[in-house]
């Protein structure tokens, strides 16, 4: 008889009035104990709901009998067959809109907490386990990945595994991605996301930094080079920005901009170079995972008050519902169905304010969420001396501008049929780079498509 | 790793550095950028590219010691090595067509004014350049100028080198005396580039202006770079550096690039006695 608790066996964190003035990791995660207590409410359903919820089709169900059976390392190994980074997934992945929405449990009562379990596997994994990677038999195939993000990572490492001489080249001095210059530590740890890079590195891997393709060298010079297909999963592009007065104004930032300082940068450790504005009053605007980001890096750096100002309601935040709670738990305060209308400046060129309108909703739009409409005459100023930008962003553009025969969307996201072949012979794309700001298993799922559909063009070549 | 196969002061405040960036070198064109990082803690910096060679793989920086990071930059030797160099990035500079050009350079702006200068003239186009410094001790690239140029004017502040006076004082003496241009090149201080965008207005000379604002990762993630032209938003790491100075919103500009004034300063001031000793 399985474990019918409603509810998921909660996990340990850190105090939020305490861990809102560090930069440790918040979630602790589960015990041996606790683990095995969770993974004993999962029902082992034959129909598998969960895995249709997964982009990587992980095998769930299979990988908790495991646990139940404290069997970790087994566990790990299962999970590790479909995904290339289950420490990363096990912290960033949105469970509730995938795997854990389907799951049966969640009818009546919480679902399987899938998430914190495959995050206690793969850190079990981490502590006790050396890693014992065989490089794969060289097939004698090149391939050249663009971009050391989820997508491109997952695409390299599925490659590696598959014989291919894998190079991926990354545009910033570090590979990782959003996973280095975007989430914070806090979230998901530095040290994780390097021993995932450095197992990849183990398979055969290699990983060149500061290379920006199509500008040191183009997509046709890498098939010059002998790669014979290449895989572009170089990322979210330009920050998107609303068109308001005072945009421009000091004190304005675009979250890729503040959380890259903060992240990549470190601006936040003593020693480093890389100043991060010192605000007391910041309105982070949007309602995604970027936006609590920002909010709870910014409450971390010592801003007093901050804001995350959303034009709809508390049900439609786009963000993780952990994050959620955990900002709030924080002291984040959320403005919901608020929108910017305006930012005001002091006379030195600084926001002073932002002016500001009520919304209520609507009937649903096209995206299925309901419309927020203006209400007339409901103008306010919020005083705050910062104003972070957590709106999305349109692809880089750098590489569909150098790169003939690579078409691009009106929004400027490349071009791919469901496989990530894109217009251009030999060359994929997966992530952000075509869908436009996403998540990062979706970015891995496309990633681990994009290497399948590779793999069968390189052997398909061979044949002919 | 790229490792300095050169280094040369070129005043006291400014200095040039040959670094060994072969793939960056065979790419390379005047106007473009590169992104430094000089060590583990330090910060992405943009400097323009003043100089480049193919056959021997190495691309040339100026820079003008303004903070802590310019510092540590110039007390890096033949034989060491900064740990990031990123480029060519940026669009370069448009020189096709161009038959007679006036290229002003401010300061260690000149730095980069040079290479656009030498890409005109090896283009077959008659240039007039334009220099202008504070005073003697801080001119620089003089003789590189006076290879590619038809006409060269320098300006000082106090009349210590060249004649005394700014460089538009220069510019709009020429226009006055009924000199065309296709077009003015102007690479210096924002103050220096908006009022030679007021002279140039005034005479209806279409004029290029090289921006260099804040910046962090260069490659058109950030949007810290992010200006205003022509009223739309432009990001100067990929729609730029160069841009039409009579769309450009210089006091914006301006003030966008004392954000972090207060830090540098800081910065600079922890640093304080050896900065002097090196730089006074």
């Amino acid at each position: 008889m399985p474990n019918m608790n409603p509810k998921k066996v909660s996990m340990p964190v850190q105090d939020p009035q305490v861990r809102n003035h560090n930069f440790d990791e918040v979630a602790l995660g589960y015990t041996p104990e606790q683990a095995m207590e969770e993974a004993d409410r999962c029902l082992q359903c034959k129909h598998k709901p969960c895995v249709n919820g997964c982009p990587v089709r992980v095998q769930i169900p299979e990988f908790i009998a495991k646990v139940k059976a404290g069997d970790f390392e087994e566990a790990y190994q299962i999970i590790k067959e479909t995904n290339a980074l289950p420490a990363v997934c096990g912290r960033v992945c949105p469970q509730e809109s995938q795997c854990e929405q389907k799951c049966v449990r969640g009818i009546k009562g919480e679902a399987v907490a899938i998430g914190r379990l495959e995050r206690f596997v793969a850190d079990y994994h981490m502590a006790h386990e050396k890693d014992d990677i065989k490089k794969a038999k060289s097939n004698g195939h090149k391939v050249a990945v663009i971009g050391a993000g989820p997508a491109g990572l997952t695409c390299a490492g599925d490659l590696a595994k598959k014989g291919y001489d894998v190079t991926i080249f990354e545009a910033l001095h570090e590979a990782g991605g959003v996973l280095v210059y975007g989430i914070p530590e806090f979230r998901l740890p530095k040290a994780i996301v390097k021993k995932e890079i450095d197992a990849l590195k183990a398979l055969g891997v290699k990983i060149e930094t500061d290379m920006v393709i199509g500008k040191v060298l183009e997509i046709d010079e890498l098939f010059d080079q002998g790669y014979e297909s290449v895989f572009v999963g170089s990322g979210a592009g330009l920050p998107n920005f609303m068109g308001l007065p005072g945009e421009n104004l000091n004190g304005v930032f675009s979250a890729n901009e503040f959380l890259t300082r903060f992240n990549l940068m470190k601006a936040y450790q003593e020693g480093v170079d890389t100043p991060i504005f010192k605000a007391k009053k910041a309105a982070i605007i949007g309602g995604g995972n970027v936006a609590m980001d920002a909010a709870r890096c910014a409450k971390r750096i010592g801003v007093e008050e901050v804001y995350i100002v959303y034009r709809r309601s508390m049900n439609e935040l786009p963000a993780r519902a952990e994050e959620v709670e955990h900002a709030e738990e924080e002291g984040i305060i959320f403005k919901t169905l608020t929108n910017p209308v305006k930012i005001l400046g002091d006379e030195n060129g600084y926001v002073k304010g932002m002016e500001c309108v009520e919304m209520e909703l609507g009937e649903p739009d096209e995206s299925g969420r309901r419309r927020p409409i203006v209400k007339e005459g409901s103008n306010f100023v919020l005083d705050i001396d910062c104003m972070i930008m957590s709106i999305g962003t349109s692809p880089n553009p750098l590489i569909r501008q150098t790169t003939k025969g690579l078409d691009a969307n009106k929004w400027g996201c490349l071009v791919t049929d469901e496989h990530g072949k894109t217009t251009r012979e030999g060359v994929y794309a997966g992530g952000d780079a075509v869908t436009g700001a996403a998540t990062v298993i979706l970015a891995m799922g496309a990633g681990k498509e994009a290497a399948e559909a590779m793999d069968a063009y390189i052997q398909g070549k061979d044949k002919n | 790793m790229f490792n300095i196969v050169a280094r040369e002061e070129l005043n006291p405040t400014v200095t040039k550095l040959v670094v060994n960036a072969p793939l960056i070198a065979k790419k390379a064109k005047a106007g473009q950028f590169v992104i430094i990082r000089s060590h583990e803690l330090g910060e992405r910096m943009p400097l323009t590219i003043a100089d480049y060679d193919r056959d021997k793989g190495t691309v040339t920086i100026i820079f003008q010691i303004v903070g802590k990071s310019t510092k540590i930059l110039n007390g890096l030797n033949v034989g060491d090595e900064i740990m990031d160099f990123v480029g060519p990035l940026g669009v370069p500079s448009h020189i096709e067509g161009l038959k007679k050009v006036c290229v002003i350079g401010g300061g260690v702006g000149c730095a980069i004014a040079y290479p656009t200068a030498k890409a005109l003239y090896d283009n077959g186009a008659e240039v007039t350049v334009i220099s202008g410094f504070r005073n003697k001790d801080l001119v620089i690239l003089e003789d590189e100028f006076k290879v590619v140029s038809k006409n060269m004017y320098m300006m000082s502040d106090d009349g210590s080198a060249g004649e005394k006076g700014l460089v538009t004082n220069k510019l709009e003496e020429l226009l006055v005396a009924g000199e065309q241009f296709d077009e003015v090149i102007a690479i210096g201080p924002l103050v220096m580039m908006k009022f030679v965008c007021q002279v140039t207005k005034k005479y209806d000379v279409k004029t290029m202006v090289s921006m260099n604002p804040i910046m962090i990762d260069g490659t058109g993630m950030c949007g810290c770079c992010r200006l205003t032209v022509g009223g739309e938003m432009k990001f100067a790491c990929v729609d730029g550096p160069d841009f039409d100075g009579h769309l450009v919103d210089f006091d914006e500009a301006i003030s966008r690039s004392k954000q972090y004034m207060k830090f540098e300063a800081q910065a600079r001031d922890e640093d304080c006695n050896l900065f002097n000793k090196e730089v006074a």
